[in-house]
């Protein structure tokens, strides 16, 4: 890091005092270990990772697959309810399994995981990409550049993303559908991330130590990747945060009204549409994917506004 | 002000004029060919061509796209001769699928869509900016603390979810409430309360855990600024300096946010009208994704962006009357 952190230096810490946190980030990370909250959403996410990750290796200890059909566990005489209470729930199946057709829902649980993280880190990525890009280059050369990218997150702001969102990949061909989500998710998500970059852009070129670069001879690409970028860091992280869970949602929110991922692959808001029609008489089958989806979203959102509050405070200080 | 306002009203027409073109085209270009579907399985290649001909979709793009314009503010003439159909202004076309005229579709689905989003609106506006207020007054209490964590649990519940849940739960092991219907006012005020009830507390949660949260920050920020400060050292009534001086500023805002939300509302709630099956606009624009219905998809987008777009500007304008710091001349 350069000139940049000159003016953002920290108050130097008393001396003797051992272990006093020296840069942003370490004093970040020093208020979250100390947050029970944060803890037990990092501790949650963790494992949800970890589940997606070794999602094979979890079907392979179970021997269930998530498209496997197991008419065994199916009570053919009660409607192809699960047999056994709480939704078949049992040491063979330890999340219960599908109504009809009997398919572990732990297994369908782990690789829905997968979609959905997948779908929700590509979205992050990209939308991050473009917004950074996009908000930077409209702040930093203004004029008719600003102008049009200006107009274009109006337009795509204004319109009705979800009902258009849901348009049209009704009417695109199946094709590959977890590429086709993330694309949609993004071109719809970047503007609200590019419109704080270019504001933030806007008021860093302001300051003095950006004049001060300016003045001395620092190219464009210094001025933008040396003095601009590491100040927009802070914001940035909390804002791809929080953006995590709302991908999260939108996928399953596409994919529970039929647009997602086509099945059989398994995604939580597909498993939760097909519970609609069964919850009545197997309550769990909804609950599960319900559950998992509520806590995910909470986790991350909660980690998001923890990181946010913790760098507020350090903003101020 | 008055050439403030004629600069934003010819960019809100520039950009639903843009929302049509690119839906328009895209609808265009992506579905197959709505003439097949219309003549069904007893099919003649004439009776096809005849078919686009009387829905103008034989013609080019652009022609097309003019006669959809111009029919929503001159009106259109379908076919021609004995068949003749005249829609008037503003015409959207007519469904594919049930032959009715669009517009009078919208408004008949409108007063489920406005009764949605108005029940909805209050109840988050009473709960979120309530919580916020309390919180802010008691920073840092045990009730300050459990308010926000509630609200952040609550903002993270996907409304389906919620909506499922809520709906087993009262509906079905409870049995306090009833299946949802589109029941009007003046038919059964009773049924109507208790069918309406689940969908707006549904649509209310997310937004009255977001205002809480925003009202709070924004309450605290003002309880520390100078002219606060100022007026409680004039020894003014704590309860009158909070209403006087610091409602005003802290609750701005919350107006600019809620007139986007509203109007995003407005537009239909995709989701929660198709989970509890009323009849509003997001459950036609839903089943008209669904059909490739493209006169009623047109007539959807449309309608959505109009409310947004008309929102942003009213937000706006109430902007400027409510802050003085920005006020226009």
């Amino acid at each position: 890091m350069t000139t940049a952190f000159v003016h953002d230096v920290q108050p130097a810490p008393p001396v003797g005092a051992p272990g006093a946190p020296t840069t942003a980030g370490r004093r970040i990370m020093g208020v979250l270990l100390h947050d029970r909250g944060a803890l037990f959403s990092a501790g949650f996410i963790a494992l949800m990772l970890l589940m997606a990750i070794c999602a094979p290796l979890i079907t392979a200890l179970t021997g269930h697959g998530p498209t496997a059909f197991d008419t065994a566990a199916i009570d053919v005489d009660a409607g192809g309810l699960p047999k056994g209470d709480f939704g078949g729930i049992s040491a063979d199946h330890l999340l219960g399994v599908e109504p009809l057709n009997g398919r572990d829902v732990l297994a369908r649980i782990a690789y829905g995981a997968r979609v959905s993280f997948l779908i929700a880190a590509s979205a992050t990525v990209l939308t991050t990409l473009l917004g950074v890009v996009l908000g930077m280059v409209a702040g930093f050369y203004g004029g008719w550049v600003d102008q049009v990218i200006s107009r274009v997150m109006d337009f795509l702001m204004a319109f009705p993303a979800l009902i258009f969102m849901i348009a049209i990949l009704s009417s695109l061909p199946a094709g590959n559908r977890s590429f086709l989500l993330v694309a949609v998710i993004s071109v719809f998500g970047w503007p609200y991330l590019a419109r704080v970059v270019r504001g933030q852009t806007l008021t860093l070129l302001n300051r003095d130590f950006v004049e001060a670069a300016r003045a001395s001879g620092a190219s464009r690409r210094d001025l933008v990747f040396k003095e601009i970028l590491p100040n927009l860091r802070s914001s940035l992280i909390v804002m791809t945060t929080l953006a995590v869970p709302g991908y999260i949602g939108t996928e399953a929110g596409l994919s529970f009204l039929g647009v997602g991922v086509s099945p059989p692959t398994p995604s939580w808001g597909q498993m939760i549409a097909s519970s609609v029609s069964w919850y009545a008489v197997d309550p769990l089958y909804f609950a599960v994917p319900g559950l998992f989806l509520f806590l995910t979203v909470l986790s991350l959102t909660v980690l998001g506004d923890r990181i946010r509050a913790a760098t507020d405070a350090g903003e101020a200080a | 002000m008055a050439r403030y306002l004629a600069g934003r009203i010819a960019g809100l027409v520039l950009i639903l004029f843009l929302v049509c073109l690119f839906t328009y085209l895209i609808f265009f270009e992506l579905s197959p060919d709505p003439a097949v579907m219309i003549c069904g399985k007893t099919c003649t290649p004439e009776r096809v061509t005849q078919i686009r001909t009387i829905l103008g979709i034989d013609q080019p793009f652009l022609t097309q796209f003019w006669n959809f314009l111009s029919g929503l503010f001159a009106g259109r003439d379908y076919g021609s001769g004995a068949n003749l159909v005249h829609c008037p202004a503003p015409c959207l076309g007519y469904s594919f699928q049930t032959n009715q005229s669009v517009w009078q579709m919208v408004l008949s689905r409108l007063p489920v869509t406005a009764t949605l989003a108005i029940g909805a609106a209050a109840l988050w506006l009473l709960a979120g900016i309530t919580t916020g207020l309390l919180s802010a007054v008691k920073e840092g209490t045990w009730w300050d603390k459990a308010a926000m964590n509630l609200a952040l649990g609550g903002a993270s519940v996907p409304n389906y979810v919620l909506a499922l849940a809520l709906q087993y739960v009262l509906v079905v092991k409870l049995q306090v409430l009833p299946f949802p219907s589109s029941v009007a006012f003046t038919d059964d005020p009773g049924l109507w309360f208790q069918s309406y009830l689940m969908p707006w507390i549904v649509l209310a949660t997310g937004a009255a855990c977001l205002y809480a949260r925003l009202t709070r920050a924004n309450v605290i920020d003002t309880l520390a600024e100078n002219f606060f400060r100022t007026a409680r050292s004039k020894g003014l009534a704590p309860v009158l300096t909070m209403r006087r001086h610091a409602l005003r500023p802290a609750l701005t805002p919350i107006v600019t946010i809620f007139g986007m939300d509203f109007a995003a509302l407005l537009g239909g709630a995709l989701i929660t009208e198709t989970v509890f099956g009323l009849n509003g606009i997001g459950k036609m624009a839903a089943d008209s994704i669904a059909k490739n219905d493209q006169p009623v998809i047109m007539a959807v987008t449309l309608l959505a962006a109009f409310f947004v777009v008309v929102g942003n500007v009213v937000v706006d304008l109430v902007y400027t009357t409510l802050d003085p710091r920005v006020r226009i001349r």
